[in-house]
């Protein structure tokens, strides 16, 4: 398609005026993607899966909290809490280590209180990675979850 | 069309503490029939909350997220009857929209 010059003034102008949010704060670049979240619950493991979502040099921060059981009887259904005391936390995932796919979910918090509650299926014992991106950076932190019922088998 | 989710959005302060029960299967993909097929993955994969039109809080889940999905998070900055939003869409693309008002 031709691209008149009209429809590139309105593409330069869209630019532009996205430009100028980001200049005064309404929004921040990556706000939208806090995480790359596409091939990320796909993968296997932590390590892989943190590489899909793009979290490099994550420092484990005991400003990170998972709020959750030491055992969890029915692994269908495990509360999980995470929450941050970093300043300007934007985002947080949950990572499972030992299921088949690690990643369970990732939330842009930035609207909110940095601190959100779930329930997740853990298909064994395994830890759980909380990851959480403030300002750029990644901090995780992880915790131990025994299930005596598995929640992911047949 | 899926079932309605309920919504408990309940001030305290100025902040609003919202909590979200979806009624969804959440299968994980991973499970197999009596007749040994696999049980295809059904699941919600996209979440969002709005506070009077303005989106708050968006989320991604995986199947890993728990059958009849539970979510609890607090919102800053609400005020009694202050609507909240919360969408969400599976991968098969059904969605659904529910709101509260905060008390």
């Amino acid at each position: 398609m031709k691209q008149t010059r009209r429809t590139a003034l309105q593409v330069a102008g869209g630019v532009g005026a996205y430009a100028a949010l980001v200049s005064i704060g309404l929004f921040r670049p990556g706000q939208a993607n806090a995480f790359e979240v596409s091939g990320a619950f796909k993968t296997q493991g932590v390590a892989a899966t943190l590489k899909a979502l793009g979290v490099e040099g994550a420092a484990e921060s005991a400003d990170v909290v998972i709020n959750a059981p030491d055992i969890a009887e029915n692994g269908a259904v495990v509360p999980v809490g995470v929450s941050s005391r970093i300043p300007n936390t934007e985002s947080i995932a949950l990572l499972v280590e030992k299921n088949p796919n690690a990643l369970a979910g990732t939330y842009d918090v930035s609207g909110i209180e940095p601190q959100i509650n779930m329930r997740i299926k853990m298909g064994q014992s395994s830890d759980v990675v909380a990851i959480v991106k403030a300002d750029g950076k990644y901090y995780m932190t992880r915790k131990e979850i025994k299930v005596t019922l598995g929640g992911c088998g047949g | 069309m899926a079932d309605p989710m309920k919504i408990r959005a309940r001030l305290n302060g100025d902040v609003a503490d919202v909590r979200v029960l979806m009624a969804h299967e959440m299968e994980t993909g991973q499970r197999k029939d009596s007749a040994g097929n696999v049980i295809p993955a059904w699941y919600i994969s996209e979440v969002k909350a709005e506070l009077n039109g303005k989106t708050v809080m968006k989320a991604n889940w995986g199947p890993a997220i728990a059958k009849n999905p539970y979510m609890q998070f607090n919102v800053p900055g609400a005020k009694a009857g202050d609507k909240i939003v919360i969408t969400w869409v599976d991968n098969r693309g059904d969605t659904r929209t529910d709101e509260a008002i905060i008390k």
